[in-house]
Parts: C-alpha cells; structure tokens; sequence
C-alpha cells in the first residue's frame, strides 16, 4: 500500500467506528456523557455526604480523573482485541496491521473531545478562570495517546497468539482504577509513594489535567519527562513486540 | 520479459498446534520444549510470471493454493524461500470484509476503497463508475443490509477491480452475481489484463478462464506438479480428477509431505 493513503485508512476507518457507534442509538452522543455524569453524581454523592472530604469542586475534580481513566481503559481493552477481530482485514487484504491499534485509540479520542466538552462546562459552571496554561492539555494528551498506542500495540499483538491476554488487561483496569487520583487527592498518598506514583502514565495525565484546570498553573516539570520517557520507553516495546510477532498473525487468527 | 511475480523455493509448514492460543498450551509447549509435528502446506514452490500475464492456480481443495495466494500477497511470510511482487497490488478474497451493514453504501465504498489501498481523490474520481459498473444507482444512500448478499457482493467486487493494481489476486469469487453479471466481471479483468495488468486467478477449470489466463500452475498436496500454457495444464488436471492416463499420476503422493517431530 503507497504511503500517501495511510491517512485516508485510518480516517475512514475512524469514521466507520463512529459512525456505527452512533448511528443506532436515538439519543446519539448523549449516551456517551451519561457514563461520566452518573460516577460523577455516584462518587460526589459517596465521598462528600458519606465521607468527608476537602477538595474543592469535588464534582469537577472527580471529572479531571474519570474522563481520563474511561478514555485510556476504553482504548487498551478495544485496543488489545483489534487486530484478533479484524482477523477478515488482516487475512485477506495486505493492509498495514499496526494501524488497527492506532484506529482503536483514535476513535476513543473521539469519543474523549465530546466527553471534555463536559469538564469545561462545569469550568464555566464554577466559574473558574480559563489561562494560557490551557495550552499544556494537547502536550499531556499527545504523550498519553503515544503511550497508550504502545501499550495497544503491544497488548494486541500477544492477544493473537495468547487469547488470555484481553482478561489480564480488563483486571489490570480494575487495579489501576485505585492507583489513579480520581476520588482521592494526590496530597493525600504517603510522601514516599508520590515519587513512584508519577511513574504511572495514566495517573501522571490526570494529575497534569488537574493541575492546569483546578490549579490554574502549568504541570510540574517532574511530571511531563516522566510522562515523556515512560511514553517512549512503551512505544519502543510495542513496536518491537509486534515486528517480534507480525509474521505469525496469518497463522494463528 | 518483465518479470512481475517470482516465487523461489517457497515453503510454508502448517502445525496442528499453530493455533495454540492458550496460555496453558504455551507454557506446556514452552516447558517441555517440543514442536507439534507438522506437513507442508507449499513444499519448495518456484514460478515466475511475466507483466501483463495471466496464471490460474488449479488444484484439488487443500492443495495449497489460498496459502499460495496469501504468501503472494505478503499476509504470509512463507518459513523458506523468497517472493518478490512488483508493483501495486490488489486483491479480491473474500470479497466485502470490512464491509459494515449498518453504514449506507456511499460509506462502505469510501471505506472499503481505502482499505483496499485507493487515495482519496481516485475513490472520489471513480465513485460514479464503481456504482454504474455495479448496477447500484438509486440504492447507495441506503444500508448496506438492507441490499441482497447479491447487490452486496456487486458492490465489492466493482470497487475491487476499480482499485487497478499493476497486479491483482484473485481467489474463486469470479462466481459474482448472475450470468450476465459474471460476463460483465471477466469482461473488467480482461480491460485490466489489456491495460497492462498481471492476474493470478485461483479457480475451479472453466471454459471462461481461458481467455484470462494464458499460464497455468497446478498443485498437488502442496508441491508444483505443472507449470505451463493454460489449456495443457488444466487438461492434465482434468484427467488426473476423473481417474484417466491413471499410470501417469502413480508417481503422485497421495498425502502432503510430514515435517519430522521434534524438529
């Protein structure tokens, strides 16, 4: 396949995962932001009537978190099983494989704009000031999608030869979901943790996002290499896993 | 002449267990360090084939010619031997996979001629062409399940052999349609055939390969048995299925060749 239509596969075939999402259901996208506003109602309601809690905007702050979080599980799980149910592309036309991880993440970004559109109504709701620290939120995300794309990568090319790969990533987001600052504050994991905690790239995105949207400064500097090199260190891993096992797809879909 | 195709020593093993998919299979397999015995599903194939020729695969089911097509195709790196395809490739198996019913026709024409390799300015050229050649007007704003496995089948096809790869693989869908539809299919390969393009059809013999291709190959359990002009290759093959010449095929196994356990 020439090079020059790489684009257009993958826009059409982000296009055709939005489409289909989309198309059937009467209420359309608003489906897609009933999700967040019910855990957000759910754990404002949990932890500032049932807990007590200090955290200012507690509505908005939970939103920082869960967005992030549904749009990187969304993305690793559909991600990892892209290529065993595309199996029909993949056999039978010569069609660049690694792009079916990419189309997985790409759509959820999508699915991510609509949803963000949410956190800056409640913005304007609360009031709070939009800065030029603003500009950092691309920066975050860019690195987040080329993590995320090497974990996907990485995830879809053993799901082929393993099919016990797509139940070890639904448990890893079980886990991960207590390890990421959505409900609780980072303030409040121990000083010895804080360092490993930024290590997670999931948890270091929604701690950035927090930082320019509720703390009106840009992230710490800390936090952006460690996402940088983490983003990197997975990319590189997923690509070579999946060179390591491309030869085999044919086989065993 | 130009060569288009070259296939060398080409071999592709099959193992029962390539399909291991568990994780307790692997780690079986892993610990006790064996290898599933397996057979050769293309043993030390070589051919070539000139631009702007045409070759049919011909062989009994499970000879080897849709993994020859695959290996062609480069979904499949062959375990030894070397393929080398010059030019754009486009192929027609399986015709529709990526097709979604719930898109309208425009859509998966879009969709599927980029899946195919098209750009998006040949897809917008030739849209109006692709749906004429199909026999599709007035039905493309619909779903695509609403159309009959038919029109479904129309629709692929025409947006396969309006993608015009220098070389086009083709894999026993030239039963599209009906009668006239069929005619109407072999009337666009022999345009594309004539404009310079290279075919490999895998099919059944028929009177209407003839004209398409001008080679033939056959396969048996995996290994090239013939390889030359069309009519004495399917000819050859012919007797061979109804049991004529019989003292011919004696040198024929009758079962693909095994590679060794433990290996």
């Amino acid at each position: 396949m020439r090079r020059s239509n790489l684009g257009f596969v993958v826009a059409e075939l982000v296009l055709k995962d939005f489409r289909v999402r989309y198309r059937n259901m009467s209420l359309g996208v608003f489906w897609s932001l009933l999700n967040p506003l019910t855990m957000m109602a759910i754990l404002t309601f949990v932890f500032t009537k049932v807990l007590d809690n200090r955290i200012p905007y507690y509505p908005l702050y939970v939103l920082c978190g869960l967005i992030p979080y549904n749009f990187f599980t969304l993305s690793w799980v559909t991600g990892t099983v892209s290529i065993s149910e595309n199996s029909a592309l993949v056999k039978r036309i010569p069609i660049q494989t690694a792009l079916l991880p990419l189309v997985s993440v790409l759509s959820n970004t999508l699915h991510l704009a609509i949803q963000l559109l949410l956190v800056f109504a409640l913005v304007l709701w609360y009031g709070l000031p939009v800065t030029w620290h603003y500009l950092w939120l691309p920066v975050i995300w860019i690195l987040e999608l080329l993590f995320i794309y090497g974990l996907a990568l990485a995830s879809s090319s053993l799901h082929v030869v393993i099919r016990d790969v797509r139940y070890v990533v639904e448990s890893a987001n079980l886990v991960l979901f207590w390890l990421v600052p959505i409900f609780y504050s980072f303030a409040m994991v121990p000083q010895q943790y804080k360092s490993l905690y930024e290590f997670n790239p999931l948890a270091a995105l929604v701690l950035a996002t927090q930082s320019v949207i509720l703390g009106h400064r840009p992230p710490p500097p800390t936090l952006m290499w460690k996402m940088a090199l983490v983003s990197a260190i997975f990319l590189l891993i997923g690509t070579f896993i999946f060179f390591r096992l491309r030869r085999r797809f044919y086989r065993y879909l | 002449m130009d060569e288009a195709i070259r296939a060398e020593n080409v071999s592709v093993i099959y193992r029962p267990r390539g399909s291991r998919r568990l994780l307790r299979q692997y780690l079986q397999d892993r610990l006790t360090g064996r290898q599933a015995e397996g057979f050769y599903a293309l043993h030390d194939v070589s051919f070539s084939l000139g631009r702007g020729e045409g070759l049919a695969v011909l062989g009994a089911n499970g000879a080897g010619k849709s993994t020859l097509l695959a290996v062609l195709a480069g979904l499949l790196t062959p375990d030894s031997g070397r393929v080398a395809v010059d030019g754009r490739m486009s192929t027609l198996m399986e015709l529709g996979s990526g097709f979604h019913p719930d898109l309208t026709g425009w859509e998966n024409l879009r969709l599927y001629g980029a899946i195919l390799g098209m750009s998006r300015l040949e897809v917008r050229d030739r849209a109006d062409k692709i749906v004429e050649f199909a026999e599709l007007q007035g039905y493309m704003d619909q779903p695509l399940r609403t159309f009959s496995s038919g029109m479904v089948l129309r629709l692929a096809f025409s947006v396969a052999v309006h993608a015009e790869g220098d070389v086009i693989l083709i894999d026993e869908i030239l039963a599209v349609g009906d009668a006239a539809f069929q005619k109407k299919c072999h009337r666009r390969l022999l345009e594309l055939r004539e404009k310079g393009a290279t075919l490999v059809c895998v099919s059944h013999v028929s009177a209407m390969l003839e004209p398409l291709c001008g080679r033939g190959i056959w396969l048996h359990h995996g290994r090239l048995v013939r390889n030359g002009p069309y009519r004495e290759v399917a000819a050859a093959f012919t007797d061979f299925i109804s049991g004529e010449n019989r003292h011919l095929w004696d040198a024929l196994p009758d079962a693909p060749v095994r590679t060794s356990a433990g290996s």
